[in-house]
C-alpha cells in the first residue's frame, strides 16, 4: 500500500487544484450544509445540488466517473434508512407481508428514503472532490487554519504520514498467518472461535509493540533534528483576494439553492 | 435464499464501519449539538494530555492512530463467512487513559471522514460523540470500575460494553434525527453490536495479555486520570444518561407501530412481546415516556449489578 494510491489527481493542473485548501474545504462544509439544510422532495434543489457537483469536478479536470463510483461508499448504511420506507404515514403504495408482519411502503415514505440517499450521496461527492484536488499537507493546514486544536492537528498528520508504514506491517502480520495456517477444503483453518480470537489479539497487541517501538525511535530521531515541541512548516500562507471571491460567488450559489427549495 | 440475504445485504452490515454516520442522515439541530458536546470533551482531552505527555505526545499518538487504524485490518474467521475485528477504543483507553485515546479515536475518525469518505463531514460531530468520546469514557469508567477484582474480566468488559453504547448512540442520534424508526433500529443495532461488542472484547483481551507478557511495564505505568475513584460513578452516569435520552426519541408514537395500530393489526404482530416486557414500559406507571425512562433506568441499574456481581464471583475464584 502507498500514499500515492490516494493522491492520482493531485498532480493535475487547474483553477480548482490552485484554490488555497481553507476555502475549499469550508467550501465543502457549506455544500454538505446545504445538502442537510434541503428539505425531502425538492428534487429541483437537489438536482442543482447536483450540478453545482458536476461543474466543480468539471473545473477540476478530475474524470466524475470514477467519484461517482467511489461515491457509493455511504449505501451500506441506507439499511438503516429503509425503516423510513415504511414508517411515514401516507398513501399507500405497496402493501406486503413480511413474516407476518404486514408493511406498506407510503409514498411520504418514498420521498423521504430517497431525499436521505441523495443528500448522503451528494456529501460524499463533493467530499471526494475536496480529498481529489486537495493534497494532504494543505488539507490538515485547512484543518488548523479552521480552528481545530494545534494538538490534534500534529496527531492528524502524523497518523497520515504512518498510516501506510503500519498497514504493511498490518499486512505482513496477516501474510505471516495465512503462510502458517494449512487448511483442508471445507475446514475452518485453526481452532475454535476462541483460540482464532486469541490469535487476532495477539497480533494486534504485538502491532502495538511496533508501532509503540517505532514512536519512540521516530521521537529520538525528532529530537536530534531540533524538534521541541511544535511541528515547524515553511508554507506561510495567505488569502488570495481571488480565493476568497470564488468562495463568496460560491456561498451566493448555494444560498439561492437553497433560499428556493424553502420558497 | 437467506445465505443471498446475508452476502449481499447484512454481511457487509456487519462490518463495525457501518457504524460510521454518513452526511444526510442527521438533522441540523442533531448534529450541532453533537459537535458541541464533542468540542468541549475534546477540547478538556487536549489540555489534560498537554499536561500529562509532554511534548512526545505528538509522534507517540499520531503513531498509535495510525495503529489503530491498521491494527482494524487484523481480522478473526467468526462463521458463515464473516469476521470480527477490532475497533479499538476500548484497547487504546486501557493502555494510554481517556484523555490520550479521545484524541487518538479523535485523529482516526477525522482521517477517516476526510480522506477515506468513512463517514461524513459534518456528521464527523456525532461520530466524534459516539467512538471518539463516549468510547473512551466507558471503557475507562467499567475498567476503572472492576479492574481490582478481574483485569481480564473488566478489560473484556470494558470493551464490550464501549461498542453497545456507542452503537445505542448511534441509533438514538437517527432515531432524534427522524430518519429511522426507533423502535425498529434500537434494537437492531443495540443486537448487532453486542455480538460485534464480543468479538471486540475477545480482541482487546488477546492483545492486552500479549502486551502484559511482553512489556509489562506498559500497562503499569499507563497514566491514569486524576481522580479515578468517581470513575465508576462517571461511568454509570452516562450510562444511565442514554437510559434517559433514548425515551426522549420516541415520545411520538413509532411510525411502524403507528401506522400497525392505524390498521389494526398490531395485536396480532406483537402479542408474545408483550407478555415479557409490556411495551417496554414499567409496569404500574401511567405516564409513557416516564414509564420508559424508569424501564431504561432499572435496566441499566440491572446490567451494572450484573457485570459487578460476575466480576466479583470470577475473582474469588481465582483467589481461590
Amino acid at each position: 500500500m502507498h500514499i500515492s494510491h490516494l493522491d492520482q489527481h493531485l498532480n493535475l493542473e487547474s483553477p480548482i487544484h490552485r484554490l488555497d485548501g481553507r476555502i475549499k474545504l469550508i467550501a465543502v462544509l457549506a455544500f454538505v450544509l446545504a445538502c442537510s439544510l434541503t428539505p425531502p422532495g425538492r428534487w429541483g434543489a437537489f438536482a442543482a445540488l447536483g450540478a453545482v457537483w458536476v461543474g466543480a469536478t468539471a473545473l477540476a479536470r478530475v474524470p466524475h466517473r470514477l467519484l461517482l463510483r467511489r461515491g457509493l461508499v455511504a449505501l451500506p448504511f441506507a439499511l438503516a434508512a429503509l425503516t423510513l420506507l415504511f414508517t411515514r404515514p401516507g398513501e399507500v403504495w405497496i402493501a406486503m407481508t413480511l413474516g407476518g408482519w404486514q408493511v406498506h411502503v407510503t409514498d411520504q415514505g418514498f420521498i423521504a428514503f430517497l431525499s436521505v440517499m441523495l443528500k448522503s450521496w451528494l456529501s460524499a461527492l463533493m467530499a471526494l472532490w475536496l480529498t481529489a484536488t486537495t493534497s494532504y499537507p494543505a488539507l490538515v493546514q485547512a484543518l488548523r487554519g479552521i480552528g481545530v486544536p494545534r494538538l490534534v492537528v500534529a496527531i492528524i498528520a502524523f497518523m497520515y504520514r504512518y498510516l501506510f508504514v503500519l498497514a504493511d506491517e498490518a499486512q505482513r502480520l496477516l501474510q505471516a498467518r495465512e503462510a502458517r495456517s494449512a487448511r483442508r477444503d471445507g475446514y475452518p483453518a485453526g481452532g475454535s472461535i476462541l483460540w482464532r480470537a486469541r490469535v487476532a489479539g495477539g497480533m494486534v497487541g504485538s502491532l502495538f509493540l511496533r508501532s509503540y517501538e517505532r514512536s519512540e525511535r521516530i521521537y529520538q530521531a525528532m529530537v536530534s533534528r531540533g524538534y521541541a515541541g511544535e511541528l515547524r512548516t515553511l508554507e506561510a500562507s495567505c488569502l488570495r483576494l481571488k480565493d476568497v471571491a470564488v468562495f463568496l460567488g460560491f456561498v451566493c450559489l448555494l444560498g439561492v439553492i437553497e433560499g428556493l427549495a424553502h420558497l | 435464499m437467506a445465505a443471498i440475504l446475508w452476502s449481499s445485504v447484512l454481511a457487509p452490515m456487519w462490518k463495525p464501519t457501518a457504524m460510521h454516520i454518513p452526511d444526510g442522515f442527521l438533522s441540523l439541530p442533531v448534529v450541532l449539538a453533537c459537535w458541541l458536546l464533542s468540542a468541549i470533551v475534546i477540547g478538556y482531552a487536549v489540555r489534560q494530555t498537554n499536561a500529562q505527555l509532554q511534548e512526545r505526545q505528538v509522534p507517540l499518538m499520531g503513531v498509535l492512530a495510525a495503529f489503530i487504524f491498521a491494527g482494524q485490518m487484523i481480522n478473526f474467521q467468526v462463521a458463515g463467512g464473516t469476521s470480527g475485528h477490532l475497533l479499538g477504543g476500548a484497547l487504546a483507553t486501557i493502555l494510554l487513559g481517556p484523555w490520550a485515546a479521545m484524541l487518538i479515536m479523535t485523529a482516526v475518525l477525522s482521517v477517516q471522514a476526510l480522506f477515506f469518505q468513512d463517514g461524513g463531514l459534518i456528521a464527523l460531530g456525532a461520530n466524534l460523540l459516539f467512538m471518539a468520546v463516549l468510547t473512551p469514557l466507558i471503557s475507562y469508567g467499567v475498567y476503572q470500575a472492576l479492574r481490582k477484582l478481574h483485569q481480564w474480566v473488566a478489560a473484556g468488559l470494558a470493551a464490550w460494553a464501549s461498542v453497545v453504547i456507542a452503537a445505542v448512540g448511534v441509533a438514538v442520534a437517527l432515531a432524534l434525527s427522524g430518519t429511522v424508526a426507533m423502535g425498529v433500529v434500537l434494537p437492531a443495532m443495540a443486537g448487532v453490536h453486542a455480538l460485534i461488542g464480543i468479538g471486540e472484547a475477545l480482541i482487546t483481551v488477546g492483545a492486552l495479555a500479549f502486551i502484559a507478557a511482553t512489556r509489562a511495564d506498559l500497562m503499569t505505568s499507563q497514566p491514569t486520570a486524576a481522580g479515578s475513584g468517581r470513575w465508576p460513578l462517571i461511568g454509570l452516569a452516562i450510562a444511565l444518561a442514554v437510559a434517559l435520552l433514548s425515551p426522549l426519541a420516541s415520545t411520538s408514537p413509532d411510525g411502524l407501530e403507528r401506522v400497525a395500530e392505524d390498521l389494526g393489526f398490531i395485536h396480532r404482530a406483537m402479542e408474545p412481546l408483550y407478555q415479557v416486557i409490556p411495551d417496554y414500559m414499567f409496569p404500574g406507571v401511567s405516564h409513557p415516556v416516564l414509564a420508559t425512562i424508569l424501564a431504561g433506568i432499572v435496566g441499566t441499574l440491572l446490567m451494572f449489578g450484573l457485570t459487578l456481581f460476575l466480576a466479583h464471583r470470577l475473582r474469588r475464584r481465582t483467589v481461590n
